[in-house]
């Protein structure tokens, strides 16, 4: 019988290439925000909301944080699996760890979308 | 043949033997920052969350943000966060230049991984000073 590990390596390509594509994704947001901050040079509450508040910027915010969350969760996976051998552990470490980062997703959203 | 059997190799090393007992290279340096200022970005993720729905809900909410975020030791972590933060960016760029097969030989690999030092370093010090003093 094949010894399969449900939080076992496996090879990885798709993973691999989310972990650059997502990484690509924040690079040009955070210069693109830097840029708006830079501009802008919101001083006061107002002029901080009223730019998460603008569509295109919310939209990009949110697709930062999606990026963020995917790029964590391949990040951190790779450290459970590098660093925790026994199974038990690592698959409750894995399951925290997802539960953690749709909760922010969510909770991202919630934050974006009440603006 | 037999000696190579029965010489134990460490086939597996664990991470606190990478960080204190092991004399890293520059370049195994910047790569187990790039793995702890991910590791440090992530665990403060809940924190940055609450603070930044903080500091869009609500003029009072801001408030309480501006005051959180002025306190010495707030800065000092903020300070800390910023410095991962781009440490991590020019290191990942660094290594997506790796992936893309430029700059692989050593001489380059030297090269490259002190220009991440450097401005990741000067941008940490120039970020700081504009924003947190």
């Amino acid at each position: 019988m094949i010894n399969r590990i449900v939080v076992g390596a496996h090879y990885g390509l798709k993973d691999w290439l989310a972990q650059r594509a997502t990484a690509v994704i924040m690079a040009f947001y955070s210069v693109f925000i830097a840029v708006v901050f830079l501009v802008l040079q919101p001083a006061d509450f107002e002029a901080w909301r009223s730019i998460f508040a603008n569509g295109p910027i919310k939209f990009f915010t949110f697709l930062f944080a999606l990026s963020l969350y995917y790029h964590a969760w391949i990040g951190i996976r790779d450290l459970w699996m590098d660093y925790v051998k026994p199974v038990s552990a690592r698959l409750t470490l894995h399951v925290l760890t997802i539960l953690a980062l749709v909760g922010y997703t969510a909770w991202t959203a919630a934050i974006l979308w009440r603006l | 043949m037999s000696e190579m059997r029965i010489r134990k190799r460490p086939k597996y090393l664990d991470f606190f033997s990478i960080v204190f007992s092991i004399q890293l290279p520059l370049p195994g340096k910047l790569s187990i920052l790039h793995r702890l200022s991910g590791v440090g970005i992530f665990l403060v993720l809940a924190p940055l969350l609450w603070l930044f729905q903080a500091s869009v809900t609500s003029p009072e909410s801001f408030e309480c943000f501006a005051l959180l975020a002025a306190h010495p030791l707030a800065k000092l972590l903020f300070a800390g966060l910023i410095w991962a933060f781009l440490h991590h960016f020019c290191a990942g760029i660094r290594f997506l230049f790796l992936d893309l097969d430029m700059g692989v030989d050593l001489a380059a690999a030297r090269r490259s991984t002190m220009i991440v030092f450097v401005v990741s370093l000067t941008l940490t010090v120039l970020i700081c000073w504009r924003a947190l003093l």
